[in-house]
């Protein structure tokens, strides 16, 4: 079985990313909505069905259908850590597949800067096991053991935050427009080292809506509408520094999921058949990771395909910016990636518009390495 | 005659100058410098570290009882003794008792596993003793109280140390107290304490000692004294016979402090360190009193092996660098603003075997040791198919991080995947460790301590330290 050309997304919103104090949930979740209406040009009474990722900023799906007064319909709430929005945007897509809906809307938010936190903290549910663990000594302790195997460096890990604030500076909605140096980043204030402050994405404010469809109802919205091509999900433990064998250079969700993905579409040289990527650069670590786990390169090689992955390279990665400019409203990022990889497909990127791009491969984790999903999607059937 | 199979000492690895403190409130510096109980640390945790050195390598399942002694428990009402007994894995059937509220606790508790043992109730019995007395900020107590723990194992062979004696007295005086509504110890001023108190008791003490032992000062190889402060002991020393330079157990004062009801047990530990068979020592006890103990080394001692003497433990320090510091590890200097801790105790009652006494389990199928304790395995997915493992207490570091956004009292927060010594991954946080000095393969081993007070409750756990020495 495969998900693939069966559906089409048809719009997408997404409100300014960044420090939202003047906005609420509600406030973006109907900006990025309206966003995507338009976008699709479509009535709203036309959906059949909305799924709303957030891990945090709310419950149930009332929260979605209280704010756009999407009633009468089913809507429900994805959680599955960072990667919760493009879990509702899969879960949407099996929906549509089924038979069940031709249409539905796919949200993602998070309102972060209200509680005033400084970083993204962890999720303990027990009292002392991992007890003062945060969301970037998870990947530090990853960047720790690549560094020592591998024996990069902080200056490595800086490039790809130079990388991804440089394409920001072209990403009008992402939270940063503002370019670093390596020595910048090298020398700000260390939050879990090795990572200092601009090895981390900020916390920021933020939501994106997708809006779906049958692939064959795709042009009676518009003439160029996106095609999925692969949806690939894959958890593994959520507490992996328990983990007997685990190596710590790699996450094996991200593999396992781009497999499936990979599969799907019948990849078999990812670096020479994807056109670009988005993907979840929560940390610069991580990004670093992920090149490899995708089979973008091999393993430990990481570091030299970081030219590659420029915004004019043989396979950009993160033209938005990425989650390290554009920013990670944790529910809201699975959403806002398939946003960009929407408009960069239709050619409307504009400064940060990739070359000619055919396949666009977005990648979302959850949680310490744990949950991974892949999206592919195309601009031909 | 029963007596000492074990001892062991702790004192915590940070110090504070005494000019530090005596610099922040324009008070003259007493000289030397002072333990400091880590921000996890408190009397139980440091108890227990004393404790489980002592029991280094032996058996425990002999052991029919765990004392603990502390003018500072952790809890009004709660025993510590059986959270110590639980840290140390040891039987559940056996007699669990907290002494408090005197400086001469210890030396009680130990009497009072003499007396346990005597009977016939236990085969041997471990006291642990720990303070973390809290002097008034700009007081004088501030820079003479120190942090620190010892502990005995006693049994009814006479080990090391054979106990020739005990004698008590009860004197009721109020010279040092705390009430139950106070933090801070309050001394009447003016040497009244000293004089008309330990003096006096010291006077009637020591000879109804001699007497009761039939020995005189001159055949007492090491007297290890309790006192108030360094001077009080020397002025007595010389009147109760003593040469102060031969004779007399150093008090730690200079480098530890004083340490309470801790304090006899500590110096105990620093005298049979250096002891030789047929060394008579005497250990004395003040507070309500006194409390004596006459022992005699046995050959023994010649193949005891020291575990951390209290020596290395003593030249292995930390400066606090700050009186700031000091004050937000004793919660004299309070965030309101803290990262709300969440807990329950219910996962103490569930999880207990996995918590305190630290087991984990390795499956039945494919050997996997794995912890914490799942119900189906990791690696085979077999399912209640395990058996119970106690995990090692020492390994290596495999990663780790600095936290500097964890919003604890002693930044970077470390946070470190260990690989035990038995192949079992486990995840702690790192203490008493310089940020520098941490590395990949870096050898630690496990420490007890105050992880946090979530839900109003001390949550104890484990965490790694450094291997020192």
């Amino acid at each position: 079985m495969s998900i693939k050309d069966k559906i089409a997304v048809i719009g997408v919103g997404c409100c300014k990313f960044g420090e939202n104090y003047h906005q609420s949930t509600n406030d973006m979740l109907v900006e990025a909505a309206f966003d995507a209406y338009a976008d699709a040009k479509i009535d709203p009474k036309e959906i059949q069905a909305a799924w709303v990722a957030t891990l945090s900023s709310g419950t149930s799906g009332t929260m979605l259908a209280d704010p756009l007064k999407l009633y009468k319909i089913p809507v429900t709430r994805v959680e599955n850590y960072c990667a919760s929005g493009m879990d509702a945007f899969r879960n949407a897509c099996l929906a549509i597949a089924s038979g069940m809906y031709d249409v539905a809307l796919v949200a993602g938010v998070e309102k972060l800067k209200d509680s005033g936190q400084r970083g993204l903290g962890s999720f303990n549910a027990h009292p002392v096991f991992a007890y003062g663990t945060t969301a970037p000594s998870m990947f530090a302790m990853a960047a720790t053991r690549y560094m020592h195997k591998f024996g990069i460096t902080k200056e490595t890990l800086a490039q790809i935050a130079v990388k991804n604030h440089k394409n920001g500076t072209k990403s009008p909605k992402a939270h940063f427009q503002m370019e670093v140096t390596v020595d910048q980043v090298v020398k700000a204030p260390m939050i879990s080292s090795p990572l200092g402050l601009f090895d981390c994405c900020p916390v920021t404010d933020g939501a994106a809506v997708a809006i779906l469809c049958r692939a064959d109802l795709a042009k009676k919205y518009r003439d160029d509408p996106v095609y999925v091509k692969a949806i690939g999900l894959a958890v593994t433990s959520g507490q992996p520094y328990y983990q007997p064998k685990n190596e710590y250079v790699s996450f094996e969700a991200t593999t396992l999921a781009a497999e499936q993905a990979y599969k799907q579409v019948g990849i078999a040289d990812p670096r020479k058949e994807i056109s670009f990527a988005e993907v979840h650069d929560c940390f610069t670590i991580t990004e670093l990771l992920v090149y490899e786990d995708l089979k973008f390169c091999k393993k430990g090689e990481g570091a030299e395909f970081i030219a590659a992955a420029a915004l004019d390279g043989e396979l950009p990665v993160n033209p938005s910016g990425g989650l390290k400019s554009f920013g990670h409203p944790i529910g809201a990022t699975g959403v806002r990636m398939i946003y960009e990889l929407t408009t960069q497909l239709r050619g409307q990127a504009g400064a940060r518009q990739v070359k000619n791009p055919k396949l666009g491969l977005a990648y979302n984790l959850g949680g310490p390495g744990s949950v991974g999903i892949v999206t592919i999607l195309g601009n031909e059937k | 005659m029963a007596g000492i199979i074990a001892f062991g000492a702790y004192v915590p690895r940070y110090r504070i100058s005494r000019e530090v403190i005596a610099r922040q409130w324009g008070l003259p510096s007493m000289g030397g410098e002072r333990a400091v109980a880590n921000y996890d640390e408190d009397s139980l945790t440091m108890a227990a570290e004393a404790g489980l050195t002592c029991l280094a390598g032996r058996p425990t399942q002999d052991i029919g009882g765990l004392y603990f002694a502390t003018t500072s428990s952790p809890y009004r009402e709660k025993q510590g003794a059986t959270t110590i007994a639980t840290i140390a894995d040891l039987s559940r059937e056996i007699r669990t008792a907290d002494f408090t509220d005197t400086l001469r606790a210890g030396t009680t508790a130990m009497i009072a596993a003499l007396d346990t043992i005597g009977s016939g109730s236990a085969q041997k019995v471990l006291v642990t003793a720990g303070d973390c007395r809290m002097g008034e900020p700009d007081s004088p107590e501030e820079q003479l109280f120190g942090d620190g723990a010892g502990a005995v194992l006693l049994g009814k062979e006479s080990g090391i140390a054979e106990v020739l004696g005990t004698y008590t007295l009860m004197d009721e005086f109020t010279g040092a107290w705390r009430t139950e509504d106070r933090h801070f110890i309050q001394v009447f001023p003016s040497g009244f304490d000293v004089k008309y108190g330990y003096n006096r008791v010291m006077g009637e003490v020591l000879p109804a000692v001699y007497k009761k032992f039939g020995i005189s000062p001159k055949e007492i190889t090491k007297a290890v004294i309790y006192a108030p402060n360094p001077r009080a002991l020397t002025g007595l020393a010389k009147q109760a016979g003593f040469d102060p330079k031969s004779q007399l157990q150093d008090t730690l004062f200079g480098q530890v402090g004083d340490t309470g009801a801790a304090a006899p047990l500590m110096m105990l530990a620093a005298t049979l360190e250096e002891a030789r068979p047929g060394d008579k020592i005497l250990l004395v006890s003040y507070g309500e009193g006194s409390d004596a103990l006459l022992f005699q080394v046995t050959p023994a001692i010649e193949q005891y092996k020291v575990q951390r003497s209290i020596k290395a433990q003593i030249a292995t320090k930390r400066d606090i660098g700050s009186y700031g510091k000091y004050a937000r590890f004793r919660n004299l200097a309070v965030k309101e603003t803290t990262c709300g801790e969440v807990s329950t105790p219910v996962a103490y009652f569930r999880d207990w075997k996995q918590l305190l006494p630290l087991y984990g389990e390795r499956c039945n199928q494919c050997g996997t040791l794995q912890y914490p304790k799942e119900r189906v395995c990791y690696e085979c997915g077999s399912k209640d198919d395990f058996a119970d493992v106690k995990l090692a207490h020492t390994g290596k570091v495999f990663t780790y991080t600095h936290d500097y956004l964890f919003a604890g009292p002693d930044l970077p927060y470390t946070q470190s995947v260990i690989e035990l010594n038995d192949g079992c991954r486990i995840y702690l946080a790192m203490t008493d460790s310089d940020e520098k000095e941490v590395a990949i393969d870096l050898p630690v081993e496990l420490t007890c301590r105050r992880l946090h007070d979530g839900y109003g409750f001390h949550n104890y756990y484990w965490k790694v330290r450094p291997i020192k020495g």
